[in-house]
């Protein structure tokens, strides 16, 4: 049935070409572990997307009860988390997933690092994996402000004084986050929902995509 | 074993989607549940609603009795007003739900001047008989609810909706 149904579009649309482009491909012996147990080293950057993946799919459900209101921002969180089945599980996913995205990334930027894969050819994606690292920084800056607890506001309080030391535009940096000269509240907070739901994911998206079209384009870099 | 050998692709197929598919599902299904909960939840209702319209006062003519409880809608909590036409049959009191059948309008009793002795509403014309029953002919498609009725201390008390009873 499905594969009738396959053959149906692909010969109509010759789809067989596109997906043998992204999903075949040679995985070299020196990255493969099932040749060398410590070629592991070589699945951290899978391991990142596979848990932005779930970070993604986990966010998305989140609005599904999230408000970004400081009235009832902390409510409609507690509610989500005690109320709602599972919630428990689907925002601990988020939670814990948001750290571990860090760790990875780390992980695989100490590998690209050690085996000196960033030089010549691959520095432009060298680059944008710096991007990609800053987006997710400021995703995990902008998201632990949304529950709206003490501990989101004070640490979100810290992060924005450390962006207004900037020299001269630090105070206009300063507003632009907050939304408000003096104020850390309603502003801030809708803001903070807006780049965390919006803005960041979609820089993310194009900076992924770049970086697996160049990784695809350039190979995997050789052996040590 | 039979005589059809399984290969070491189809081995490895078999193991890597099912692997896969169990991984997929072990993330998805928390999630999907999660969503699907507003449809699973079970309602604790049936509470009685105290209003303030006294019992020996209500005639055969329907009066709109308000009536106001607490709503909890998940983490949102307020005060919720809502209607009900009253009226005397015999020894029974009769309660009706103002929502129209036809598409949810608020309907008025004697609400349009040509018919002062039915139900109208103003939306698309619906009209309704003192019992609730729908007037063929109008939009609505079937009678009124009614509220199940109780006495207190010679108030009335409004329980929940029930579909009309009276024909």
């Amino acid at each position: 049935m499905l594969n009738k149904i396959y053959d149906w579009v692909d010969e109509r649309l010759d789809i067989t070409p596109i997906w043998r482009d992204i999903a075949d491909h040679e995985v070299p012996e020196h990255v493969n572990p099932a040749h060398h147990f410590s070629a592991f080293v070589y699945c951290f950057g899978g391991l990142t997307f596979f848990i932005t993946v779930i970070q993604i799919l986990s966010g998305m459900f989140l609005t599904m009860y999230y408000v970004p209101d400081v009235e009832n921002a902390w409510k409609s969180v507690y509610y989500l988390q005690n109320e709602v089945a599972f919630g428990e599980i689907v925002r601990g996913m988020h939670h814990w997933g948001a750290s571990l995205v860090i760790v990875m990334m780390f992980l695989h930027t100490l590998r690209v690092f050690f085996t000196g894969s960033y030089k010549k050819p691959r520095e432009l994606n060298w680059i944008v994996g710096v991007g990609i690292f800053c987006v997710m920084l400021g995703l995990g800056f902008t998201g632990y402000l949304l529950p709206w607890d003490m501990k989101a506001v004070f640490a979100t309080k810290v992060g924005i004084q450390i962006a207004a030391s900037v020299p001269f535009i630090g105070e206009l940096i300063k507003i632009l986050l907050a939304g408000d000269a003096e104020i850390l509240g309603a502003q801030t907070l809708t803001r903070f929902f807006a780049i965390h739901v919006f803005f960041l994911p979609a820089v993310l998206f194009a900076l992924l995509a770049v970086h697996f079209i160049m990784i695809r384009r350039q190979g995997i870099s050789g052996p040590l | 074993m039979s005589n059809n050998r399984v290969s070491r692709r189809q081995f490895l197929n078999y193991t890597l989607t099912g692997v896969g598919g169990f991984m997929a599902a072990g993330m998805l299904m928390p999630m999907i549940r999660f969503a699907i909960d507003p449809a699973l939840q079970t309602k604790a209702e049936g509470d009685f609603v105290q209003t303030s319209q006294k019992i020996d006062e209500i005639t055969e003519e329907p009066i709109k009795v308000d009536f106001t409880f607490e709503q909890v809608d998940a983490w949102y909590k307020s005060d919720v007003t809502e209607a009900a036409w009253v009226y005397r049959d015999g020894d029974a009191i009769i309660a009706l739900s103002p929502v129209c059948k036809h598409l949810g309008c608020t309907v008025n009793w004697a609400g349009d001047s040509a018919h002062p002795d039915q139900y109208f509403c103003a939306c698309h014309g619906g009209r309704y008989e003192k019992t609730g029953k729908n007037v063929p002919g109008t939009p609505p498609t079937g009678p009124l609810d009614e509220y199940e009725v109780a006495e207190k201390d010679g108030f009335l008390m409004l329980g929940k909706k029930i579909p009309n009873t009276l024909g």
